[in-house]
Order: C-alpha cells, then sequence, then structure tokens
C-alpha cells in the first residue's frame, strides 16, 4: 500500500462486525478497513467463517451487530441489490450461476441490455459484449450463447469471474477464485486480479493456497473459528507465521 | 442409455417434441378417422376454440413454473371468476362483470402469491389449500346453480363472436400467447422469472427480488384463469362451479409437453399453446374413434406419462 492510498478515505470499512446463525457464532468480532487498489487476503480453515464476511459485506446476510460502511456510508442492513448498485461484486463459493440459462443471461443477470420504447431485451448487444469480454479475458467457453449446464466447472468459475470483473466499479469479493480451476487457469485468473488492482479496485480474497494469498496479496487477514486472529503487511511476515496463526499451533 | 441420452440431449429433442408429437397424431388421426370428420375445418376449429380456455390458463402456468413454483388452483379460479362475472351482470353492465372476473382472477392470485413469496410457505401446500377452498366457494357462491349470461355484448366479445370472420376465441388465444411470449422471452422481467426458477439464490444476489417475481408469477396465473373463466362463461352462456374443474391435468400435460421444465428455470409459452392444442386434437380423435371415456383417460394418461419422461430426461434429474 503506498502512502497515498492510506491517506485516501478506506472504500470499505468494518468496525466489530459479529455474525451468529441461531446460536452458531460465525463470525466473532471483525474490524477491517480495505482501500482503493489493495488486495487483501482472507485466510482461515474450514468453517472459519470466511464466506460469511463475505456474504454480509454483499448483503446476503445482515451482521447481528457491527458496522458496514462503504466509501464512509453504513451499509449495514441494506440487500443485495445495494452492494451491487455501488460497484460492488462477489464471485461466490456458492452461490453461483443461473445454470440453465446462457452464458450471456448469467453475464446480464439482474442488469440485462434493453432496446426501444418497449424496452424488449437486446441479446445481440448482451452477446456481443459477453463475447468481447470472455475473449479479452481468455475465458475459453464454446459460445457467449452455451449454456451452463454445458460447461466444465473452470468455464463456470471464469464465467463467473468475467461477469465480476465487468461489473466491479470500487470494490470486489473473491471467494476462493481458483479453487476450480487447472495450472494454467489460475494463472489466468491471477493476472485478472492484477489489473483490477491496477484500476483502482479494492479486492478481498479468500484462498486456502498460501502461495497465491503471498503472490497478491498487499495485507493477509487471518480468521480461525470466527475469530480475527490478526492482519499482516504480506510483505512483513512469512508462511511459518501464517500456518501458525490459522492453526493456532506455534 | 447414456449415448442415448447424450444424443437426445445434443438434439434437444425436447424443443422439437411437441412439435414433432403434434404432427404424428395430426397425421395418424388424419389417416385413421379420414371417414369421421376429423380433417374438417369445422372440426379443426372446434378443437382450437375448446381449447381456448386451457391454452390460457397454460400461459400463466409457464410463468408459475418457471419460476419454481406450481399453481394447482387455477381451475377453482376460473369458476370463481366465470360466475363472479356472470353474477355481476345480472345486474351491472358487461364492462363492471368483466372487471370482476378478472378481479377475482388476480385477487386469488394475490392472496396466493403473498402466502408464498412472503410467507414461504411451499406454493404446491397453498394452492392445493386454495384449489379446495375456491372450489367450495364457488359452490356455495351460488347454491350449485348454473348462472346464465345473457349479455348479447358479452357472449360476442368472449363467446360467438368475429372480427373480420376470426372468432373472438382464438384472436383472444393468439392475443394472449403473443403477448404472454414477448414478456416471458422478450422482457426484463421474464428473463428475472426464468433466473428465480433456475436459481433462486444467484437471482437474489444479482438484485433480483426474488419475493416480487414469485407474487407476480402466481399473479399471472390467476390472472389467466380469471380470463380462462369469462371465456367459458362467454362460449356456454352460463357459468358453472364446474368450469375448470378438469382442466387442471390437461394444463399440467400441455405445458410440460410443450418444453417447460417442471423444476423451473425454462419454458415456453408458443410450446405451451402447441402442447393445449395437441392435447384438445387427442381429446377430439379419442372421441371420434370412438373411445369410451374410461379408455380415453387411458390413453391420455400413458401420453402424459411419456412426455414428462422425456421432458425429465432432458434436464437430467
Ligand atoms: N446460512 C447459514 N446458516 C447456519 N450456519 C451457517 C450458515 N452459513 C454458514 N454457517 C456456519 O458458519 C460457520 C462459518 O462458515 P463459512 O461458510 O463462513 O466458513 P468458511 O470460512 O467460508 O469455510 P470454507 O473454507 O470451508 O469455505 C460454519 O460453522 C457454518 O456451518
Ligand atoms: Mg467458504
Amino acid at each position: 500500500m503506498t502512502d497515498q492510498q492510506s491517506h485516501r478515505r478506506p472504500v470499505l470499512e468494518l468496525q466489530n462486525v459479529h455474525k451468529a446463525f441461531a446460536g452458531l457464532v460465525a463470525v466473532e468480532d471483525f474490524s477491517l478497513d480495505l482501500h482503493a487498489g489493495e488486495i487483501v487476503a482472507l485466510v482461515g480453515d474450514n468453517g472459519a467463517g470466511k464466506s460469511t464476511l463475505v456474504k454480509m459485506i454483499s448483503g446476503v446476510h445482515a451482521p447481528t451487530s457491527g458496522t458496514i460502511r462503504l466509501d464512509g456510508e453504513d451499509v449495514s442492513f441494506a440487500d443485495a441489490s445495494v452492494a451491487r448498485s455501488r460497484g460492488i461484486e462477489v464471485v461466490y463459493q456458492d452461490l453461483a450461476l443461473a445454470d440453465q440459462q446462457p452464458v450471456y443471461m448469467n453475464m446480464f443477470l439482474g442488469r440485462e441490455a434493453v432496446r426501444g420504447p418497449l424496452h424488449l431485451l437486446d441479446r445481440k448487444t448482451m452477446i456481443e459484449q459477453t463475447q468481447t469480454l470472455v475473449d479479452e479475458l481468455d475465458v475459453r467457453i464454446p459460445s457467449a450463447r452455451a449454456i451452463i449446464r454445458d460447461l466444465s466447472g473452470g468455464q463456470r468459475q471464469g464465467v463467473a469471474i468475467a461477469r465480476a470483473t465487468r461489473w466491479a466499479k470500487k470494490l470486489i469479493l473473491l471467494d476462493e477464485p481458483t479453487a476450480a480451476l487447472g495450472v494454467a487457469e489460475t494463472d489466468k485468473v491471477e493476472k485478472i486480479i492484477t489489473t483490477l488492482k491496477e484500476r483502482d479496485i479494492a479486492i478481498l480474497i479468500i484462498s486456502h493456497s498460501l502461495d497465491q494469498v503471498f503472490r497478491l496479496s498487499d495485507r493477509i487477514c487471518v480468521l480461525r473459528r470466527g475469530v480475527q486472529i490478526g492482519v499482516r503487511e504480506t510483505a512483513a511476515t512469512d508462511k511459518n507465521e501464517i500456518v501458525s496463526m490459522i492453526t493456532g499451533v506455534s | 442409455m447414456e449415448g442415448l441420452r447424450s444424443i437426445t440431449r445434443k438434439l434437444d429433442l425436447q424443443h422439437y417434441v411437441v412439435y414433432l408429437g403434434f404432427l404424428a397424431i395430426f397425421a395418424f388421426f388424419a389417416i385413421t378417422l379420414s371417414g369421421d370428420g376429423f380433417l374438417t375445418t369445422r372440426n379443426l376449429s372446434n378443437i382450437v376454440l375448446q381449447t381456448a380456455p386451457a391454452t390460457i390458463m397454460a400461459i400463466g402456468f409457464v410463468f408459475v413454473l418457471s419460476a419454481g413454483e406450481i399453481d394447482l388452483s387455477f381451475g377453482s379460479i376460473t369458476a370463481v371468476s366465470a360466475l363472479a362475472g356472470a353474477v355481476v351482470m345480472q345486474d351491472f353492465p358487461m364492462v363492471i362483470g368483466i372487471a370482476a372476473g378478472l378481479g377475482a382472477g388476480l385477487a386469488i392470485g394475490f392472496f396466493n402469491g403473498l402466502l408464498v413469496a412472503y410467507l414461504r410457505l411451499p406454493s404446491f401446500l397453498v394452492t392445493l389449500a386454495t384449489l379446495g377452498l375456491f372450489a367450495g366457494l364457488a359452490r356455495s357462491m351460488t347454491n350449485l346453480r348454473s348462472i346464465p349470461v345473457i349479455n348479447d355484448a358479452f357472449t360476442g366479445f368472449f363467446g360467438s363472436g368475429a372480427l373480420f370472420g376470426i372468432p373472438s376465441l382464438i384472436l383472444w388465444t393468439l392475443g394472449a400467447v403473443i403477448i404472454g411470449h414477448l414478456i416471458y422471452r422478450e422482457t426484463r422481467f421474464g428473463a428475472h422469472v426464468i433466473a428465480t426458477g433456475d436459481n433462486p439464490g444467484a437471482a437474489r444476489v444479482s438484485g433480483i427480488k426474488v419475493p416480487r417475481i414469485r407474487l407476480a408469477v402466481l399473479m399471472i396465473s390467476g390472472g389467466c384463469a380469471g380470463l380462462a373463466g369469462l371465456l367459458y362463461a362467454g362460449r356456454l352462456q352460463a357459468a358453472k362451479y364446474t368450469l375448470g374443474e378438469s382442466d387442471l391435468m390437461t394444463v399440467i400435460a400441455a405445458v410440460i409437453v410443450g418444453g417447460t421444465a417442471l423444476n423451473g428455470g425454462k419454458g415456453s409459452v408458443v410450446g405451451a399453446l402447441v402442447g393445449s392444442l395437441l392435447m384438445g386434437m387427442l381429446n377430439n380423435g379419442l372421441i371420434l374413434m370412438g373411445l369410451s371415456v374410461s379408455d380415453q383417460m387411458i390413453v391420455r394418461g400413458l401420453i402424459i406419462l411419456i412426455a414428462v419422461a422425456i421432458s425429465l430426461r432432458d434436464t437430467g434429474r
């Protein structure tokens, strides 16, 4: 993070965020600021509460207590459409795509292009833009018209990432974006993430690959069973420290 | 088996099965019943006229199924709407009767929709309950009597009339199919209905107001059933609690045969029209063949089974 960035107002501010599901505490007490053009990696074992945190930021779950601010504005209890209208995009681990629809409809889901006085769907534009985008990002799918169900896991993930990059303006949340990908595809996604950073977009990435986390991130934040263990500057830490923070064994 | 499955998927057989089935059954009846008047213009146009109410119910049903819900109550709604229209028209002008009929349909759809969308009760159970509820209401509304409709303007408009020589029932069918198709295939609303049925979670995080979609599709179904009730009342010049009672299986079959997925996320309004015509043709042909009512039911049941098997194979479930 450069000096200039740290003086700017954070894009995302999380303050004492807490989430309990019917008695089960998923996230204990989480605070984090995220700045434009910064990549923060969120790591922790299975069930640590990482996805829950992402879903609170994107408005899928409301926090039980605490505040979430975007550009200084409190959005703690807004729903998913609010986050997205503010330029936040998410690649979810589980809530993925509409399987029986073509790629281009997924790309524009909820924001379909329309034309004419009757506001009829403008499939031509959507297909063209989708094709351009997947070509640009080198997502190898048979065509923008292909049905999601007929794609491989990696191709689907590529579509979800392409969609997020297409619409993100401020902040992008990536929940294990490369979990289903091969080596070459992982490499591609990491390149895409780097270009997002260059577009001055703030990025929160969840990953179980520490190699990847160290390649990409500016800071690393560790969660263990819902508890925020700490945040480290990537340049000032090493894998051993992070592993012992994740596992609690030193 | 796997091979067959992949071939049927490659050809997307389901897309065409309704048209192929339609042609096959049409050809079969045309040949076997050539001496029995199947191919006369009069008989063919009769088929279209008789299926008009079912086709319109089927359009509503396409929306409901596509959104991942179901409406079992539309038959009862048809009866209540027809009766409401007929009773009101005994004392008031046609327009108010029409408003009463359509209003009743929309109101029941709204009621179904509220329970399903906002209380998250399963639509299967809600509409199963309202099916019984409004069937009972239709019976008690008029003490099981049939209510005559003597308003000539109304019976012309919804029944025996014609414009430029085209019977009004055909115009209603065409109009409903065109509008239904446009909304379903060419608007954002239609896309949101389909996405909701396909993956409600993905729809929700995409900013689609999923509860509103669920409410809307059940209201569309109610409104379509209301219109179907008016068409029945116009054609028969009377309303009775039995209207729509026997349409449940026909309409579901027409819609599934027409390529709408039982689990949502995929459908076709034009397919539902062809499916409905196919069902009407089947009815007509089986009667002309001299099959007894019980045999007709058996044959229809078998055909529906085949159609459902093909439809579900394609969705891979
Ligand atoms: N909708 C929910 N209802 C109830 N409990 C939930 C819900 N979502 C998550 N949990 C629970 O919250 C805890 C944290 O889950 P979460 O999905 O955030 O973990 P995670 O860190 O993303 O794990 P993973 O690495 O396996 O994806 C788990 O114990 C999980 O069972
Ligand atoms: Mg997770």
